[in-house]
């Protein structure tokens, strides 16, 4: 069973960021938006994810990196309550999600994409933005079936919304397309606006620059610090890409076999021993 | 309107459209008396297909899960159905045929419907394969409780057995008779009330996938997990869309039951539950219009081709492979894309002219 | 001793069930299908061993080796032909074909065999019984508890000594690692399949010779609840299909004479649901996890 969180506050912090930090609202005596105490997870004896510790301030961009298997999709897994973790906990805006679901942890305020895209295939662009705006736009069942007014006000609402969102990596053209038949790099970006749909706090990036081109990159590299300035949200995302994770990450946290080994700016991370062997070790292997 | 809308607000009228094209020519042809005396008793059963396929469609095409117990919703229908129309008439003596019908389809489906609920609480924890198995095991289940069941009325009063006639007080008229199942039923289903069913399942189930929560009901059948990251709660809407089937199939099993003058359960065996999924297999997971076409058109045939009765269930396990591997199989799904593209430009080419009328099929 | 004649029955229908069951784990486990036609196999079995008994004069020996055979080859032909098209579908899809091979597998028997119950050769392993004190156990019983241990030990050392046995555990485990290791996972599916089915004919024969009216339906409610055995052992686990075969059948014959007839399948079927509720992964089954 979970072991209840200590009282203490986590001593190993993110926060106070780096110097070049330009929103001045992240501060220390604010309650972060998210912070783990000790979070980890055992399948079969095996700790994929062990001691984990992490505090992200209100607008912060954090990246979390390690090498394959290092247990960073399994992160987001915990923080998104796909798994219960075996000790330790996870705070959303000071609440523990202790014994919560999936969809009690997105009402919370967490949003993520995923590393092998989960769109919804059969279901226009569109409309998988609408599933993104479920809890903020609603109408009950009986009004949806009986068509009352209310129905089509708040599906003009939603449609609008969904619009608005898509402006963001200017997909508005693909609207009535699939979204099983969109592009690779198009679906990626289709998760994000669906996750922010949900009107995060917090958005959880698994590998948003896989498969694209350097170009798409840096494009999307904006697009994240676009977000984030316009939502006045968190974002944590994992990244294999360190060019982006090093441009627009202003807290870095490393993760090898399960354990943070080092946490810090994108230079003290550059700079730190630990990091440089869990990468050329993993270069040897490969 | 965006094209999407556009495309659904066609397909919708054309699924109307043909409905309600197809019942007045069927009326004017009665009336005419132009009609052979089998297909006419065709007509009822045929609308309670109709919507056992809809319905089913809601939980196959739109949510996602295999229901092998849809026969099962609909036998509660049927012997609902007959206890209170056989009820109203002995204890109230409610003589008009049709508020007895529409009150007797109105307790079938409400009882379907509690059945739904408490089925679904266990059923939709489960999933998959593990889902389809014990949807199959509840429609046994029912069926080999049913067969035990003896329901009599007396004196304005329902009197239950259960297992044992025995405990029923002496001199109640049978109603529901074990083994032999509804007894005494006076038949009272009217083709204009199937019509009418029709209507309303097609509001129910169309007008549901349309709105919010039937695309939360499509996006836990794209992808649970995803479904969930987004705050949708994935039972809950299985649950609409599996309750929702679940009261559709008890009135359509009011309306079959009391179109004749006995129930019996080997009427709503695991067999009847199959032909409920071919009728759906063959119109289109998720294809409303297709599974009124095809459950109309596999109702008729038998009866209208003697050779097709013999083969039937032959003709439908061979169906139900050949669909499932064209639809499914990357190889052969792309050949059947590339034989249907001329078509679909001319459809494309025609939407112009087609978009005005109804009554296209 | 009624009590002991019910246990003894129903250790014999359950092995009969734990030997059913074998093909859907197996299959199960494997596959990661859920062969709804298995029950029909079984059909198709019996009637091919009631043919070699009645109508060619084969002696039974030989009659359940033709079987064997038979359903074996009918085995890999429906993996070939209807499930192998389907690997990468979705499990609706796949489940929808297998009910339709039911039905295909069904009506051809009924085409070929007809409508009318066959009776099968009683004299055939069911002749004798043995008298222990005031019990009466037949033959057909006894052989059937033997040849279920039989199986049972013997596919445990196939599937942990022999090189096709070690494949297939590992094809179970996961299909990509194993194919990038060398296995021939399209092969190792086709060797379940030929395993599962030719158990499948022995478990025809075994029920025939115990229930012997046999009929182009005779498999599909045995196959059904042969999968809940399965289930309530674990799927893909081998004893657990043998431990969960043997409950079910006593639960089965216990329910009958101490509950209801009529409600034996109720019975059957309500354990599966409390199973499936309580512990889904079943008695000696591993909890399963979905990849995020």
């Amino acid at each position: 069973m979970t072991q209840k969180p200590k009282k203490h506050r986590s001593d190993t912090k993110m926060v106070p960021v780096p110097s070049h930090s330009i929103i001045p609202e992240r501060d220390v005596d604010e309650i972060p938006v998210m912070e783990t105490r000790h979070l980890g997870i055992e399948f079969g004896g095996l700790k994929a994810v062990d001691d984990f510790n992490l505090t992200i301030g209100k607008t912060e961009i954090a990246g979390l990196i390690g090498p394959n298997g290092a247990g960073k999709t399994t992160v987001f897994n915990l923080l998104t309550k796909v798994y219960e973790p075996t000790t330790g906990a996870v705070l959303i805006n000071g609440q523990d999600l202790h014994g919560m679901s999936i969809v009690q942890a997105s009402r919370l305020g967490i949003a993520r994409t995923f590393q092998n895209i989960r769109l919804f295939d059969k279901m226009t662009v569109e409309e998988n933005v609408r599933i993104g705006l479920h809890n903020q736009i609603r109408y009950d069942m009986f009004t949806g079936i009986l068509r009352l007014p209310r129905y089509w006000k708040q599906e003009k609402r939603q449609h609008e919304r969904a619009m608005e969102l898509l402006d963001i990596f200017g997909m508005q053209d693909l609207a009535d397309e699939t979204a099983g038949s969109l592009p690779y790099g198009a679906q990626r970006r289709l998760e994000i606006v669906r996750a922010l749909a949900t009107d995060p706090k917090l958005l959880l990036l698994d590998e948003p620059a896989a498969g694209m081109n350097p170009h798409e990159t840096e494009e999307l590299m904006e697009n994240i610090a676009k977000i984030r300035d316009q939502f006045q949200i968190a974002i944590l995302l994992i990244e294999h890409d360190m060019s982006l994770v090093m441009g627009v990450c202003e807290g870095i946290c490393v993760l090898n076999f399960g354990k943070v080994i080092a946490k810090g700016t994108a230079d003290e991370i550059q700079a730190n021993p630990a990091v440089i062997e869990a990468y050329l070790g993993k270069k040897k292997e490969g | 309107m965006t094209k999407a809308k556009r495309k659904r607000l066609i397909y919708n009228l054309v699924t109307f459209g043909l409905v309600i094209v197809a019942f007045i020519i069927l009326e004017n042809m009665i009336s005419a008396k132009a009609i052979s005396r089998s297909l006419k008793g065709q007509l009822v059963p045929i609308c309670a297909w109709i919507i056992m396929a809809v319905s089913l469609n809601l939980v196959i095409g739109f949510s996602g899960e295999l229901s092998l117990g849809h026969a099962g919703f609909m036998s509660i229908g049927a012997y609902t159905g007959a206890v209170v129309s056989g009820w109203l008439l002995s204890a109230f003596d409610m003589q008009d045929p049709l508020l007895r019908l529409v009150l007797a389809i109105l307790a079938g489906g409400i009882l379907a419907g509690i059945f739904g609920v408490l089925i679904g609480i266990p059923v939709l924890r489960l999933r998959g394969d593990y889902l389809a198995i014990v949807t199959l095991a509840f429609g046994e289940i029912i069926r080999n409780l049913v067969n035990v069941l003896y329901i009599g009325t007396a004196n304005g009063k329902l009197h239950f057995a259960f297992l044992n006639k025995e405990k029923l007080p002496a001199g109640v008229t049978m109603l529901v008779d074990g083994a032999k199942g509804a007894v005494k039923i006076k038949p009272i289903s009217t083709f204009e009330v199937g019509f009418v069913l029709i209507l309303i399942t097609l509001i129910v189930v169309l007008n549901l996938v349309n709105s919010r929560a039937g695309r939360a009901i499509q996006a836990t059948r794209d992808n649970r997990i995803a479904a969930e990251s987004m705050g949708v709660s994935v039972t809950k809407y299985k649950m609409m869309a599996f309750v929702t089937a679940a009261v559709l199939a008890g009135m359509a099993g009011a309306l079959y039951g009391l179109n004749s003058s006995t129930v019996v359960p080997t009427q709503f065996t695991f067999n009847q539950s199959i032909n409920v999924l071919v009728f759906v297999v063959l119109g289109g997971l998720g294809n409303v219009l297709g599974s009124i076409i095809s459950a109309t058109f596999l109702t008729i045939l038998p009866e209208v081709l003697r050779e097709f009765a013999d083969y039937r269930m032959l003709v439908y396990a061979v169906v139900l492979i050949l669909v499932m591997i064209f639809t499914n199989n990357p190889t052969t799904r792309a050949f059947v894309n590339r034989l249907a593209s001329p078509a679909k430009k001319l459809v494309r080419k025609n939407r112009g002219e087609t978009a005005g009328g109804g009554d296209v099929k | 001793m009624i009590f002991l004649d019910h246990l003894i029955n129903g250790l014999s229908l359950g092995s009969i069930y734990a030997i059913i069951a074998l093909g859907y784990t197996m299959v199960y486990g494997i596959a990661k299908m859920l062969n709804f036609a298995h029950g029909d196999v079984i059909m198709v079995g019996a009637y091919i061993a009631f043919c070699g008994l009645q109508y060619w004069g084969f002696p039974p020996v030989l009659a359940i080796l033709v079987a064997m055979v038979a359903c074996t080859i009918l085995g890999i032909t429906i993996e070939g032909l209807a499930y192998r098209p389907l690997r990468q579908a979705a499990s609706l899809a796949v489940l929808i074909t297998a009910i339709g091979v039911s039905y295909l597998l069904q009506n051809i028997a009924l085409m070929i065999w007809g409508a009318n119950p066959k009776s099968f050769p009683t004299t055939f392993i069911n002749g004798s019984s043995i008298r222990l004190g005031q019990l009466n156990i037949s033959t057909a019983t006894i052989i059937t508890i033997l040849a279920n241990v039989v199986i049972m030990v013997g596919l445990t050392l196939f599937t942990s000594k022999t090189k096709l046995g070690k494949a297939m555990r590992c094809v179970s485990e996961d299909r990509g690692a194993a194919e990038l290791m060398g296995i021939n996972v399209n092969r190792t599916i086709s060797l379940t399949f030929a395993i599962g089915s030719a158990l499948a004919a022995i478990a025809g024969i075994l029920l025939c010779s115990s229930y012997p009216i046999l009929q182009p339906t005779t498999g599909s409610m045995p196959g059904i609840k042969a999968f809940t055995a399965a289930v309530f052992g674990g799927i893909g686990s081998i004893p657990g299909a043998m431990l969960g075969g043997i409950l079910l059948g006593v639960i089965e014959i216990f329910g009958k004479a101490y509950i209801s007839t009529e409600l034996g399948d109720a019975i059957v079927f309500a354990v599966l649901i409390i199973v499936l509720l309580v512990k889904p992964a079943g008695l000696l089954g591993k909890p399963m996890r979905e990849k995020v």
